[in-house]
């Protein structure tokens, strides 16, 4: 795009290429992050409104309310943007864009089609994974900034929650990991083309409840109901966000609703195929084998409706758990973590692994499967190669 | 301005927010405020190793050493304090005793940079180097074979193929006996105790 650009621009102002296009993927991105939020503030109030057996916002913006969450931002742009006399102001204000940089970073390495990534990483689960777990930073730094006790107990409550939930998370996302051979998401994603029953949920037993271990830790780590300590409205007022008010407050919930996605997405990728679909449609058409550029860019296209349908699902899944479940006490979000969530988590890692040496392929026989693998190190040299390596990767074939 | 070098623009970029806020944490007296500076300095870091090309190295940064530097703040600095808004006062002592650590230090860093000659551009001028971004070198090594010792053309340096299979498992183990231990310690003594520790919370 940026070569496309320079021609339109006169000489020594060629530069400017570049940073449109930068500036034009970062937009791209954000406004994910962005509209996804405004869609599912909205879509909260609707799944919230009829599992309580109530209708949710009627009104603004026609019959079902579309524009409710518009109107809302709306009221906060104009709310007046208060701090505590006691705050440190500096880190008070830093707060809620520290949240959303850790949220919105983890989109940089997310593909949302066949290398339609905004960076493609050779780690990029290592890399969303280390920059998730950033996000509560920005909780912290918020409760402490306050000064305010409720807040303070919030921050505590989320720091104890993600730092123990990130031990069994880690584990859960290593199992695709070893089924793959690869941290490089485009690729775990494409490994899973054609039906669902290549997705990696399906794989064997172990990984299906590693999903469930996953999806757990996922909701627990994005702070969401019924792990949501930290702002629970019944004891601590609001928790880490009491003290904010307007915009502020509503950067850290496009940070909360960006990260449900990013984690959903991930799932997505990781379990259940990314953009390869239930049943290999691009193939049948014909647009994921053709070299046309038109042909691969509708088939990216539908990619991208499939993966986003599957993070919408994901989303609304975590939805449905909030409100139908309550809320943990801090001691029951512990003991889930560390007695059930990690003992499973890797008991599930070492059932995996076993599984994946005495059955590489899984049950049903892939073509592609292994094409990553460390098939070039017995390629590059053979006689080289140490006793126990030839092993490793005839087992992978 | 025929065309900008956008590799040393980001360097430079990164390189002056890594010092800007590393002097943002040696001057502030405020303890939280300089655990963020520390975490924003840390981060411009790993942006520099993103940008040399070190994904791996660049992603571990930023999950043990911002991720760490978060675990210290809230456990050690946060629940140790004694009030709200902990600010550090330095004595002139301080100062020069840093100043004396720190500035010997600078030296022999900026000397062994500048003994190194024209190392700003390649000889034979800037060509794009081609290079396989992958983190499986690393994890191989580690698993006991040294799959870079593949292309080594030297027989003589060909020893060492085990890779760091023992020294890998030793840490390891050595990680696990410290988890153990932690736990032992924290562990409450008395049943009576048991509360405490769970209303802080």
């Amino acid at each position: 795009m940026a070569d496309y650009l320079q021609q339109f621009l006169p000489e020594h102002w060629q530069f400017l290429a570049y940073v449109a296009a930068a500036l034009v993927h970062c937009v791209l991105l954000i406004n994910v992050v962005a509209v996804g939020a405004l869609i599912f503030i909205w879509l909260e109030r609707k799944v919230s409104g009829r599992i309580q057996d109530r209708l949710g916002p009627t009104r603004v913006g026609g019959k079902f309310g579309w524009l409710q969450t518009l109107a809302d931002g709306l009221k906060l742009i104009t709310k007046e943007d208060l701090m505590p006399d006691g705050a440190d102001g500096m880190l008070f204000r830093v707060a809620p864009y520290v949240s959303f940089c850790a949220s919105f970073c983890g989109y940089l390495a997310l593909p949302f089609a066949d290398n339609w990534v905004g960076a493609r990483l050779n780690v990029a689960v290592f890399f969303i994974v280390a920059v998730l777990g950033l996000e509560v930073f920005g909780v912290i730094l918020a409760g402490y900034a306050s000064a305010s006790k409720w807040s303070l107990f919030g921050a505590m409550r989320e720091a104890a929650q993600v730092v123990s939930y990130e031990v069994p998370l880690g584990m859960c996302v290593v199992v695709p990991v070893l089924i793959a051979g690869s941290m490089d998401l485009v690729t775990i994603g494409e490994m899973q083309a054609g039906w669902f029953v290549n997705w990696y949920v399906f794989h064997d037993p172990f990984t299906f409840i590693t999903f469930w271990v996953y999806f757990t830790c996922a909701t627990a780590s994005v702070n969401r109901a019924p792990f949501d300590l930290a702002e629970a409205e019944s004891e601590l007022v609001a928790g880490f966000h009491t003290e904010y008010s307007g915009l502020r407050w509503s950067i850290f919930f496009m940070a909360e609703y960006g990260s449900m996605f990013a984690v959903s997405g991930l799932a997505a990728i990781l379990f259940f195929g990314g953009w390869n679909g239930p049943i290999p449609l691009t193939h049948w058409l014909g647009l994921a084998d053709s070299t046309h550029p038109i042909l691969i860019y509708l088939g990216n296209l539908l990619g991208m409706f499939n993966f986003v349908g599957k993070c919408v699902f994901g989303v609304t899944f975590m939805m449905w758990v909030r409100w139908t479940l309550p809320r943990l006490r801090i001691d029951q979000v512990m003991t889930t973590c560390l007695k059930y969530c990690t003992p499973i988590a890797a008991a599930m890692f070492l059932g995996a692994t076993v599984w994946t040496y005495f059955i590489p392929g899984g049950l049903i026989i892939k073509n592609n499967y292994g094409s990553v693998r460390e098939g070039w190190l017995l390629e590059a040299q053979p006689e080289l190669v140490p006793d126990e390596v030839p092993a490793v990767a005839s087992n992978s074939k | 301005m025929d065309e900008i070098n956008w590799h040393s623009f980001f360097f430079l970029l990164f390189g002056l927010l890594a010092c800007g806020f590393a002097l943002g944490v040696v001057l502030s007296s405020n303890i939280v405020r300089m655990a963020f500076y520390l975490v924003l300095s840390l981060g411009a870091t790993s942006g520099l190793f993103f940008l040399a090309g070190a994904d791996f190295v660049g992603a571990m940064q930023l999950m043990i050493y911002v991720g760490g530097t978060l675990v210290l703040l809230i456990f050690g600095v946060m629940l140790t304090a004694k009030g709200p808004f902990i600010s550090m006062t330095t004595s002139a002592g301080e100062w020069v005793l840093g100043a004396i650590v720190g500035g010997s230090l600078l030296a022999v860093l900026f000397s062994a940079a500048t003994s190194v000659d024209a190392w700003q551009t390649a000889p034979g001028g800037v060509e794009k180097i081609e290079t396989q971004v992958t983190a499986t070198r690393l994890g191989m090594g580690l698993l006991g074979a040294r799959v870079d010792k593949l292309e080594e053309k030297n027989p003589e340096q060909l020893a060492g193929m085990a890779g760091y299979l023992l020294p890998f498992e030793i840490v390891s183990v050595h990680l696990l006996v410290v988890l153990i231990g932690a736990a032992y310690l924290a562990r409450p003594k008395k049943r009576a105790a048991r509360g405490a520790a769970t209303d802080l919370l």
